[in-house]
């Protein structure tokens, strides 16, 4: 089995985020950029199937130069090599150009499966994976908390708000999945020593025969107009219990009027 | 007056959900609201009373158990249909799973640009977004073709509007491509009789001060005295103490309710991700030192295994 990961470098959620003053975009550069959280537990899900039903794991990320080091890392964990999609003309892409790009680089290798995170921490749009299958025509199972692969049929538990869904399709598919399915693994110092040597190819949008002009800011379908600091919550009023700190909190909740 | 698209969200039986009641009321401020109903047989019919009741002047019913038999893509194909046909002054649709996945399709087959996580929109097509742990606010617009916008549970008040609408029956034609991936089950999970999460008015959130499984029933407790959704943080949900789909946070529900209520919660960025729009914030927790008395309007250093109960108490003695 063919499959492809697609793994995103992120500012890490654990610290202050910026946009940029200028355009609008986030800010890259200064943050510390990490592995979207939720891509570890895709590349786990992959090296688990992987193991069980052999093939090769292929990890995809569209990004700026400086995501090699999560690929890289990506890379350490296990799977066999990496495509790297980065022209200079993808930068202010929008959600419908990324799903684009990244469809046509996964038509190009033609996996069996693709998994992905079920969202990623900058954007939180949870519109990749349907996007992508809507380009590529195939099946788009999102939101597993479980994976059952057999031979060509694939089932998923998709988590929903009332409980779960058991989801049916055949090879090919795009599967996301949240962070309960599994327990990502540390990479091994065996793993990130091999995963220097491991294959990285690039591909720039002329690799991939899309025309700059669809992507980045010209080919946007939404924009930023502007954006400013939330004025940061006051803090209000703080009581240490001596006794009494249940009827002091009913006392502020009845003035609020919620009892 | 422009036609606005609601793209209804309902419950399995068929109850109208309160977002579906906060578009329509948005929708009014930019148009006519049409609401579009994509469901099993008899679904349009269920929920007309409540759809007119907030203002709904057509009903556009697309039937077919093959909406329900598979996955997000029927309700797109036949969505974009309608959006080509009626060419309305804007689409909107919840800002919930499935919303984001049926707008992300559209999006794709119309060639139109998408937002997601919208707290308002404005006539000009204006929308505002907080992103990054709702720490910055963003204004966006579409800008290649209409405004398809998600927008957030509680981001709205719902305001009735009494009309009456007309129905009209949309063709449900599914290619191959719709029929990709069957939903062969729907399992119901314990949830009784609490709001949904996204959309109660009162959440009453555990953190790993709970401590243990058995300690959240006094935060169900409190909860349910006060009508209340439950919420969990994190490391509540990963130590085994509540289920997974009630985490709150970056990687769980944004929620934006009147009353957030954080018990043994130490207000981790993640943490706090999902929850700083609530409107007001009440705090219980041992350490003063925890970051989440930042945001806190009413705050109570303590034991929340002294404080919780006490307040239990206070409150029925009150209701009498
Ligand atoms: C990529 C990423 C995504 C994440 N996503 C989320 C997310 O979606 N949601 C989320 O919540 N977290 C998320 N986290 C985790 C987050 O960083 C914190 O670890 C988590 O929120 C901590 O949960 P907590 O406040 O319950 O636990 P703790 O930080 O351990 O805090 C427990 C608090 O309880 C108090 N306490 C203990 N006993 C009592 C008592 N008897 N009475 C009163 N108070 C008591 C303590 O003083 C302490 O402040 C994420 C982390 C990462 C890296
Ligand atoms: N630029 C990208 N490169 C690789 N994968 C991506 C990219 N953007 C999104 N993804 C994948 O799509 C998932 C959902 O992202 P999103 O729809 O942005 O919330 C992420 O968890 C990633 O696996």
């Amino acid at each position: 089995m063919k499959i492809v990961v697609l793994v995103k470098q992120v500012p890490d959620s654990g610290v202050e985020r910026h946009l940029n003053g200028d355009d609008n975009t986030t800010d890259r550069v200064s943050a510390g950029n990490v592995i979207n959280e939720m891509d570890e537990y895709a590349i786990e899900e992959a090296l688990q199937v992987q193991q069980r039903h052999g093939g090769e794991v292929i990890v995809l990320t569209m990004g700026p130069a400086h995501a090699t080091e999560s690929i890289r890392k990506a890379l350490s964990m296990g799977p066999d090599s990496a495509v790297h999609v980065v022209d200079d003309a993808l930068r202010g892409s929008c959600a419908v150009a990324t799903s684009k790009v990244l469809a046509a680089a996964i038509g190009q290798i033609g996996p069996d499966l693709v998994l992905c995170g079920a969202e990623s921490t900058d954007g939180r749009v949870q519109v990749m994976p349907h996007m992508i299958a809507e380009w590529l025509g195939v099946a788009a199972l999102t939101g597993a908390r479980k994976l059952t692969v057999e031979g060509s049929a694939l089932t998923i538990e998709r988590q929903t708000d009332e409980g779960y869904e058991v989801v049916t399709a055949a090879t090919p598919a795009v599967v996301s999945v949240w962070d309960t399915i599994n327990e990502p693994r540390y990479p091994s110092f065996k793993g990130i020593m091999s995963a220097k040597k491991k294959p990285l190819e690039t591909r720039s949008l002329a690799d991939l025969g899309i025309d700059p002009a669809e992507v980045g800011f010209d080919g946007a379908t939404s924009a930023v107009v502007e954006h400013s600091k939330r004025p940061p919550r006051q803090a209000g009023h703080k009581v240490t219990d001596s006794g009494d700190g249940g009827v002091q909190m009913v006392d502020f909740m009845a003035a609020e009027k919620f009892v | 007056m422009a036609e606005v698209l609601v793209v209804v969200e309902a419950t399995q039986a068929f109850g109208v959900k309160k977002v579906t009641l906060e578009l329509l009321t948005a929708a009014r401020e930019l148009g006519e609201p049409s609401a579009v109903v994509l469901g099993g047989p008899g679904a349009a019919a269920a929920m007309t009373d409540k759809l007119a009741e907030y203002g709904a002047r057509k009903i556009y019913a697309a039937e077919a158990e093959e909406i329900n038999g598979y996955l997000v893509a029927p309700k797109a194909a036949v969505l974009a249909k309608l959006v080509q046909s009626v060419a309305p002054a804007a689409v909107l649709l919840a800002s919930s799973q499935e919303g984001k996945e049926i707008a992300g399709r559209l999006a794709v087959k119309l060639g139109n640009g998408l937002l997601t996580d919208v707290v308002d929109l404005d006539a000009s097509g204006v929308a505002t977004q907080v992103v990054f742990a709702d720490s910055i606010i963003v204004k966006s617009k579409v800008s290649k073709g209409i405004p398809l916008v998600t927008v957030r549970p509680n981001a709205v008040t719902p305001v009735p509007a009494p009309a009456t609408p007309i129905r009209e029956e949309l063709t449900v034609e599914l290619s191959e491509a719709d029929k990709l991936a069957k939903v062969v089950d729907r399992v119901a999970e314990q949830k009784g009789a609490r709001p949904e999460l996204t959309e109660a008015s009162i959440v009453v959130a555990g953190g790993r001060g709970v401590g243990d499984a058995d300690s959240f029933k006094l935060v169900e407790e409190l909860a349910d005295l006060l009508g209340a959704a439950v919420g969990a943080s994190r490391a509540a949900v990963d130590s085994g103490f509540y289920p997974h789909q009630f985490q709150v946070g970056q990687t769980g529900k944004t929620v934006s309710p009147q009353l957030y209520i954080a018990l043994g919660i130490s207000g981790a960025i993640q943490h706090l991700a999902g929850m700083q729009t609530s409107k007001t914030i009440i705090t219980v927790n041992k350490d003063e030192e925890a970051p989440i008395f930042g945001l806190t309007d009413f705050g109570v250093v303590g034991d929340l295994f002294k404080v919780v109960p006490q307040a239990i108490e206070e409150i029925r003695r009150r209701k009498g």
